[in-house]
This record gives C-alpha cells, sequence and structure tokens, in this order.
C-alpha cells in the first residue's frame, strides 16, 4: 500500500469544501477537515447535517463544487473517474449501514470479493480475506453465508472486506445503525482493535454515545462544521465502548433493529 | 503531486466470468426462463439445418449407390406432332457405342394385365406391359425379390415379371400365380424390387422380347432403351446417341439422366428451409429481446451492488464488463441449450426416416456467432445504463 509521505501527514484534507446539489440544496457550506494518519474520528450531527455528503466527498465517491478534497494526498479534482476508482480500491475501506453482503456468497467470497478490483490474483484474494476474517474475529464462519449469520457478524464481515487490502482509510457510515446494542458492541470492538492496529478510521453517526466514544468528535450542522478538537486529538484510544455496557444493563440501544434506512442523507 | 500516478487494475477473464456468473447464480429461475428463449431459437435453427442436411445426405447417399451413369432414351414426336417410334434395331446401335457397357431395353405392349378374365379390359391398375429385354435387371442394377428373373427359356414363355408397385396393386406376394394378359393366361416367375432410377418399372408387368410378339402382338419397336456407360463417358456418350439411335431423324430422339432428378431433389432439400429458419431468426430475436429485458431489471435492482463495488474501486467500465459478460453468458447459455436440443432433434429425426443424422459444422458456429451477438446487443444497454449510475445515488437506491 501508499507509504506515508513526509510532507503528506493527512489522510484526509478538505478544504473549504462547498457541495451545492442540483437543484440549488446547499448541502456543505464551507468545511474544512484534516484528518492525519492513526485517529479515529467520529463525525456527528443530526439529519440533513451534510454529514453524508461529507462521507461521499471523502469516500471519492462524488466531487465537490468548490474547494480542495485530497484524499491519500491525491487531489480528488484533478483525477479522472477511472484514477478514482484505484484510490478507492487501493486507499479506501467503506462499511456501510446495509452491510451491502451478495446473498449467494460465502462469507470468504464477500470478503475476498473486496480485493477483486486491487489486482490481486484469486488465491492472494482468499488467503487475505480469510486473514481479515480472523482479525473480526469471524475465522469460524469463513463458508456461512450471510442469512445464516447475525446481523453483528454480517456487519463484521463488511468490516473485514473493507480492511482485508490495509486501506490508509476505513469509512464507516452509521456501522450499528441497523444493530442492536450486543452486535453493535462487536462492531465497535473491531473498530477500536483495527485502530489500535493504526488504521484510520472516520465513522459517520448520528449517535451521540458513538460519538462521545470516539476521541475525536467532528460536529456538522448546517453543511458547517461546528465543533472540532483539532487533528491528531482521534489518535488516542476511544473510551468504554458504549454498547457493551447498554448490552450488559439490557436496556435496548437507541438505535435498535431499524429494518428502513435511516435518512442520513437528508440533505438532499 | 508527487504520488505516484494511479492505474485502476485490470480485471483478468476468469474474474470478468465470475463476477458475470455471480449475477446469474442467485435467480436461477429468471436465468432457465430467459435462457429458454435462446434455447428456443437456436435448437430451431439447428433443427431445421440438421434436418434438412440429413434429407440432403440421404439423398447423395442413394445418388451414390444407384450411379449417375445411366441414360434412358425414349422416342421423342416427330415433326408432325405425333408420337415417334425407336427402330427395331436402336438397341443393337447403342450397345456398339465405344464406352457403353451394357444397354436394355423396355417395349410398351398394347394390353392389359388383370387378375382374371371377369375383371374389366379398362381396369388397368394403371400397370403397364412391357416387353423386356433379359439384361434388363442388370442394367438397371435391380433385384429381384421373388422368384427369377426372365431368362432364355421363359422370354419365350408365356410368363411375366412384376414391378414392386404392380404386384402390390395386383395383389400379388408370391410366384406361379396366373394372372390375365391380352387374351390368355401368363404365370407370375418373379417379383422385382424398387428401383428408385427407373419408377417406370415398378409399375410395369415384364415379359421377354420373344414371348411379347408371340403371344401379346408385339411390334418389336423399344419404347425405352437403358444404358450405362463409364461415368467419364457419360456425357459424350450422350452427345451421340440421337444419331446412333436413329440416323435418319435423330430429333425425334428424346434423352434423359434419371439421376439428375434425384440431384434436383438433393438440391430442392433444403429450399424450403428458408422459411423455417427465419422463424428460427425470429424466435431467436424474441429470445435475445427477453435477455436484454432480464438484464434491464437485474440493472435496476442491483443498483445497490453497483454502488458497493464502485465503492471497492470498480471503474465504470468494468461495472460495464460485468453486465456485458452477464448477459454474453445467459445467452451462451441458451445457445448451447439449444444447440444440443436441436442436435438430438435432428438425430431423433433422422433416426426415425433412416437417414444419416448429419448437422453441418457451420450451423453449430452460426449458432455460437449468433447467440455471441445478440448476447452482446441485449447486453449492451443495460451495462451502459449500469456503468453510468452515480456510486452515490446507487448506494442510496432502496
Amino acid at each position: 500500500m501508499s507509504a506515508p509521505l513526509p510532507e503528506q501527514p493527512y489522510v484526509v484534507e478538505l478544504r473549504e469544501v462547498t457541495k451545492v446539489y442540483r437543484g440549488g440544496v446547499r448541502a456543505l457550506r464551507g468545511v474544512d477537515l484534516l484528518v492525519e494518519r492513526g485517529e479515529l474520528v467520529a463525525i456527528a450531527g443530526p439529519s440533513g447535517s451534510g454529514k453524508s455528503t461529507l462521507l461521499h466527498l471523502i469516500g471519492t465517491l462524488d466531487r465537490p463544487t468548490t474547494g480542495t478534497v485530497r484524499i491519500a494526498g491525491y487531489d480528488v479534482a484533478g483525477l479522472p473517474d477511472r484514477e478514482l476508482s484505484a484510490l478507492r480500491a487501493r486507499h479506501l475501506g467503506f462499511v456501510f449501514q446495509q452491510f451491502h453482503l451478495a446473498p449467494g456468497m460465502s462469507a470468504l467470497d464477500n470478503v475476498a470479493d473486496g480485493l477483486l478490483y486491487t489486482g490481486t490474483p484469486l488465491r492472494t484474494r482468499r488467503e487475505r480475506a480469510a486473514a481479515a476474517l480472523e482479525r473480526v474475529g469471524l475465522g469460524h464462519r469463513l463458508g456461512h453465508r450471510p442469512h445464516q449469520m447475525s446481523g453483528g457478524e454480517q456487519q463484521r464481515v463488511a468490516v473485514a472486506r473493507a480492511v482485508a487490502g490495509d486501506p490508509p482509510l476505513l469509512l464507516a457510515d452509521e456501522p450499528t445503525g441497523n444493530l442492536d446494542s450486543a452486535a453493535g458492541a462487536e462492531v465497535l470492538g473491531v473498530l477500536r482493535d483495527l485502530h489500535a492496529a493504526g488504521t484510520t478510521i472516520a465513522v459517520i453517526t448520528h449517535d451521540p454515545e458513538i460519538a462521545e466514544w470516539c476521541p475525536r468528535q467532528v460536529r456538522v450542522r448546517d453543511g458547517r462544521v461546528v465543533a472540532d478538537p483539532g487533528a491528531g486529538a482521534g489518535r488516542r484510544p476511544p473510551g468504554p465502548n458504549p454498547k457493551a455496557l447498554e448490552a450488559r444493563a439490557g436496556v435496548p440501544g437507541p438505535a435498535g433493529r431499524v429494518p428502513a434506512r435511516e435518512a442520513t442523507g437528508g440533505a438532499r | 503531486m508527487t504520488r505516484e500516478r494511479l492505474t485502476p487494475a485490470r480485471l483478468g477473464p476468469s474474474d470478468v466470468l465470475r463476477t458475470g456468473a455471480a449475477g446469474l447464480r442467485t435467480r436461477p429461475a429468471r436465468v432457465l426462463l430467459s435462457a429458454l428463449g435462446i434455447a428456443i431459437g437456436i435448437a430451431t435453427m439447428i433443427a431445421v439445418l440438421g434436418i434438412s442436411s440429413s434429407s440432403r445426405e440421404q439423398l447423395m447417399r442413394q445418388l451414390d449407390r444407384l450411379g449417375t451413369n445411366l441414360l434412358t432414351i425414349a422416342p421423342g414426336q416427330t415433326m408432325f406432332g405425333e408420337q415417334a417410334k425407336l427402330p427395331v434395331e436402336a438397341l443393337g446401335m447403342v450397345r456398339r457405342i465405344g464406352p457403353v457397357r451394357t444397354a436394355s431395353a423396355t417395349g410398351l405392349v398394347d394390353t392389359t394385365i388383370r387378375r382374371t378374365d371377369r375383371i374389366p379390359k379398362a381396369v388397368t391398375g394403371g400397370i403397364a406391359v412391357q416387353a423386356a429385354t433379359s439384361d434388363l435387371l442388370a442394367t438397371l442394377e435391380g433385384k429381384v425379390v421373388k422368384g427369377a428373373w426372365l431368362n432364355a427359356a421363359t422370354e419365350a414363355r408365356p410368363a411375366v415379371v412384376l414391378g414392386a408397385t404392380a404386384a402390390q396393386r395386383l395383389g400379388i406376394g408370391r410366384i406361379g400365380v396366373q394372372v390375365w394378359m391380352g387374351e390368355r393366361w401368363f404365370t407370375v416367375v418373379g417379383i422385382l424390387g424398387p428401383m428408385p432410377l427407373a419408377p417406370e418399372i415398378e409399375r410395369s408387368a415384364l415379359v421377354g422380347f420373344p414371348a411379347a410378339e408371340k403371344y401379346l402382338g408385339f411390334d418389336g419397336h423399344p419404347t425405352t432403351i437403358y444404358e450405362r456407360s463409364a461415368e467419364e463417358a457419360v456425357e459424350a456418350v450422350r452427345a451421340v446417341l440421337p444419331r446412333t439411335v436413329n440416323p435418319e431423324n435423330p430429333e425425334e430422339v428424346t434423352v434423359s439422366r434419371p439421376s439428375d432428378a434425384l440431384a434436383a431433389r438433393a438440391a430442392a432439400a433444403g429450399a424450403f428451409t428458408n422459411l423455417l429458419l427465419g422463424l428460427g431468426a425470429v424466435a431467436l430475436l424474441v429470445g435475445g429481446v427477453g435477455v436484454a429485458n432480464t438484464m434491464v431489471i437485474s440493472v435496476l435492482e442491483r443498483r445497490k451492488e453497483i454502488g458497493l463495488r464502485r465503492s471497492l474501486g470498480a471503474t465504470r467500465g468494468q461495472v460495464r464488463l460485468q453486465f456485458l459478460a452477464e448477459s454474453l453468458l445467459l445467452s451462451a447459455l441458451g445457445g448451447v441449450a439449444g444447440a444440443v436440443l436441436g442436435g438430438l432433434a435432428t438425430v431423433g429425426y433422422a433416426l426415425s426416416r433412416g437417414w444419416p443424422p448429419v448437422v453441418p459444422a457451420w450451423a453449430f458456429a452460426g449458432a455460437v456467432g449468433a447467440t455471441l451477438v445478440i448476447g452482446t446487443l441485449a447486453g449492451l444497454y443495460p451495462a451502459m445504463r449500469a456503468a453510468r449510475l452515480s456510486p452515490t445515488v446507487a448506494l442510496a437506491a432502496t
């Protein structure tokens, strides 16, 4: 994977980024955000705050209207679609609220497909997929299909898929949004371990507990960053797992099993 | 920027196939139904081509077996429009032509054959009574299925050999039966097998030349001369026959080659297939539309998967390729199934008719080509749609 360049310590570098959607909705109104390597950052805000738009821009799935987005040192504005795709393949890992696992395929193949577009041969893909599943504690579930697994396990498979290629940046969009407390605790535990091992993680969430848990919280409201302790704050270890406490107390989490996706993209 | 240039990784052919097949595996019923459309089209075309080829092959083999070196000589018309006659010496003249190997003659006798004298004269059953030279059977390479052919003894006696059709029409299945010819009884001494090159013999009752002259008032003029020569000399012989047979009036002689009729049938065997082939093509087209329809629905249903793949780093081209591969696999599946079905139908039909089953290789090649073209055309538009989908829209799809 990419070697860190000394003059480029930021994995994510957003400067005066605005995003105006067709129809005139201003989702982002001038965002500056720097994320260093190894940080665990929560990007938190209510529905319609623009945090999903932020995720799409950081994930290079979309381009800013104005301003500069630099991911792993690459200026997104200057890259054609092909090169953006390659950037995503090699430098970014995504975890979605809805897991997005292929139903007919085993956990191993689902994770191995995460490396499909990196140019890795099939055998190596499978080996690294097995290693990644081991890492999220699912070494015993390699042959299971998604429907044979619990929600927490499915999301851990999705995390394994995202980190199988050791991307410098992992983006998690409401990773516990569809999970109960116990399953959410599993996933947060996996994220904590990945962070401890040095992966840069950005968690997009509207759940204040998860935001509190992260060592650095970037609060977004009405398309602006309203609070940010600053780059580097996210290097500290996270706090106690809020979902685990909840699960122990038997309190249903605020984000229990919600089948419908919560409208995080309300800005649009 | 000082960073390395980003180039998307190329997907190997096996990965393209795997991703294409992954989409099919999860929806087997739909895959089967849409592949069925292609299969029916291909099967129809293969079967139509196969059956007509088998029929042609059968005729060609028959032709090979019968030979194409047989010529028949018959009298034409005089310049006044009357029926001409071949000279009595005609047969001898033909036999004297160099390349001629054998020549025989039949002469139409103006009488009828009936089971008994009680049957009215008018009921002829369409059977001709003919005088035949004793080497006729050898010239025609025919076979006797019952009894014996005319020999030096029986050709002068009231003995008759029946053609296969004639025997059937008279209801005679054994020899030794008496039949009423002219004004007296004749004995059936033989029954002939089928004669594909001389069907008129099948419908004849044959007596020897001397017997015909003696008992039936035959005038000795042959009405058909059958002649076989070396294969390569057929055209040369054909050119000299009229003048040899009737030097005074060569224009009154008609020469024909019976095998030409078979060859024409072989050539015509493929003619009716164009319509059926067109039907197969329509079926194939409908199948292609079915595949396109399935692919469009598949793209609509799988927007999230497309979004996911884009987030995993798939380029637009790779998404397009995936859906194109899926469409190609789908129609190839139908094509293979159709080719197998068409082949089986051909073999089944040909065997039931006693033909050699033949499917031309180019028909299979054409089927493969047709399925590839259909698959590409059907998949192109859905694949473009999939590739054009914006990743954020695709991920937000419900």
